[in-house]
């Protein structure tokens, strides 16, 4: 079995991933994206390749690669269904809506005049994101007039064209953490909460991680988001959530590229095993896919 | 002529790696770890320590 890793960089979640696959009897490659280049038309090079885990910083670099190596019919994990569902909250949350999980109400416009409306409509505070970005990096909380033309004035004038979409979020008013919940195959296997003084949790903004308990009710709820983004085969999924003051657990994002250097030792999770052992299912049930039907028995 | 050897190493900060110089590094010199193929930056010569250059695109994350 032939195992292709595609990577911007090897951080420590990559090191990991690799020493797991070290420990399995296959054939492991590294594919730097940077040299990534394929020949649409000549897919031969390829297929050697029994699945191929991505594992790009760049979301665009991700989605990209993926649907070219799945148009060769190589199995990719996470498949570019799923990258282009997580990399987009606003295609996350429709997903969510859609599916009916709890998730926070959004609003989005798309001009800054209409944005401003929406937002005093939807009641301070609010939370504007890019729809694309990650690491918790250009949130804005807002709380008021004065800031809401501010934030929308800067995004429409400074922004990329990506930042003419107005994403308004719901504030939850949580309780100093949020959870993240890390669902292999279809399966919630360990989960964090994570703490901070300020608003924005994430480990990446000082967030500090300690171990939770998946109970009943959350199981339940990553479930049905891990079906509602990627269907009933799986992936590789962390999944935000927010908890309400008055007791709801609502979904706030869902990451396909996950980051859990500080998640082992917290909840003494195997959480690099558990990725590996799901792409290795996933890349055996490819191959037996691809393997011509037995030869009906002739006489 | 060249100056002493024993601040020519440092330890990567994304993959803890040691780094070695072939010479003195510049501050803020931009260098690629060999091991894990980060974009480092260093920030202080003495001693030498460096940090992921500062370079992240709005498409970047989890
Ligand atoms: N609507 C919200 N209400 C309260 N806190 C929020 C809300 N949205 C995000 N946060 C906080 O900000 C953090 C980052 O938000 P998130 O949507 O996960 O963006 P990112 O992709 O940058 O991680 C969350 O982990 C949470 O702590
Ligand atoms: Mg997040
Ligand atoms: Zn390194």
């Amino acid at each position: 079995m032939r195992i292709g890793l595609l990577y911007s960089r090897v951080r420590v979640e990559e090191r990991l991933l690799i020493e797991e696959l070290e420990r399995r009897n296959v054939e492991l490659e590294l594919l730097d994206v940077g040299a990534f280049c394929a020949e649409i038309h000549y897919p031969d090079p390829w297929r050697r390749f029994d699945v191929v885990l991505e594992r790009c910083i760049s979301q665009t670099q991700a989605v990209a690669a993926v649907r070219v190596l799945e148009s060769f019919g190589i199995p990719c994990v996470n498949p570019s269904a799923v990258i282009e569902a997580c990399g987009d909250k606003l295609t996350t949350s429709l997903l969510l809506a859609r599916h009916r999980i709890a998730t926070p109400r959004v609003r989005v416009a798309l001009d800054p005049e209409t944005a401003l409306t929406a937002i005093e409509e939807m009641g301070y505070p609010v939370v504007l994101k890019p729809t694309v970005g990650s690491w918790g990096r250009l949130l804005a909380r807002v709380n008021d007039r004065d800031a809401a033309e501010a934030v929308v004035e800067h995004k429409s004038t400074l922004g990329s064209v990506q930042h003419g979409v107005f994403y308004i979020q719901e504030h939850v008013d949580k309780p100093g953490r949020d959870l993240r919940v890390f669902v292999v195959g279809e399966t919630p296997i360990a989960a964090i909460e994570r703490r901070s003084q300020h608003w924005i949790t994430n480990t990446a903004r000082g967030g500090q991680a300690a171990g939770f308990g998946i109970t009943p009710e959350i199981a339940d709820l990553c479930v049905r988001t891990s079906r509602a983004i990627a269907g009933t085969s799986g992936a590789l999924l962390a999944i935000d959530l927010l908890e309400s003051a008055d007791g709801r657990v609502l979904v706030s994002e869902v990451n396909h590229t996950m980051e859990f250097r500080n998640s082992i030792a917290t909840t003494g999770v195997d959480i690099p095993g558990r990725m590996i052992d799901f792409v290795l299912s996933v890349a055996r049930a490819g191959a037996s896919e691809r393997r011509p039907p037995a030869a009906a028995g002739a006489a | 002529m060249s100056q002493t050897t024993a601040t020519t190493s440092a330890c990567c900060p994304e993959c803890d790696a040691a780094i070695a110089f072939a010479r003195r590094p510049l501050q803020g010199e931009v260098v690629r770890c060999i091991d894990c193929n980060a974009e480092l930056e260093v920030t202080s010569l003495d001693p030498i320590r460096m940090e992921l250059a500062p370079q992240v695109q709005e498409d970047w994350g989890e």
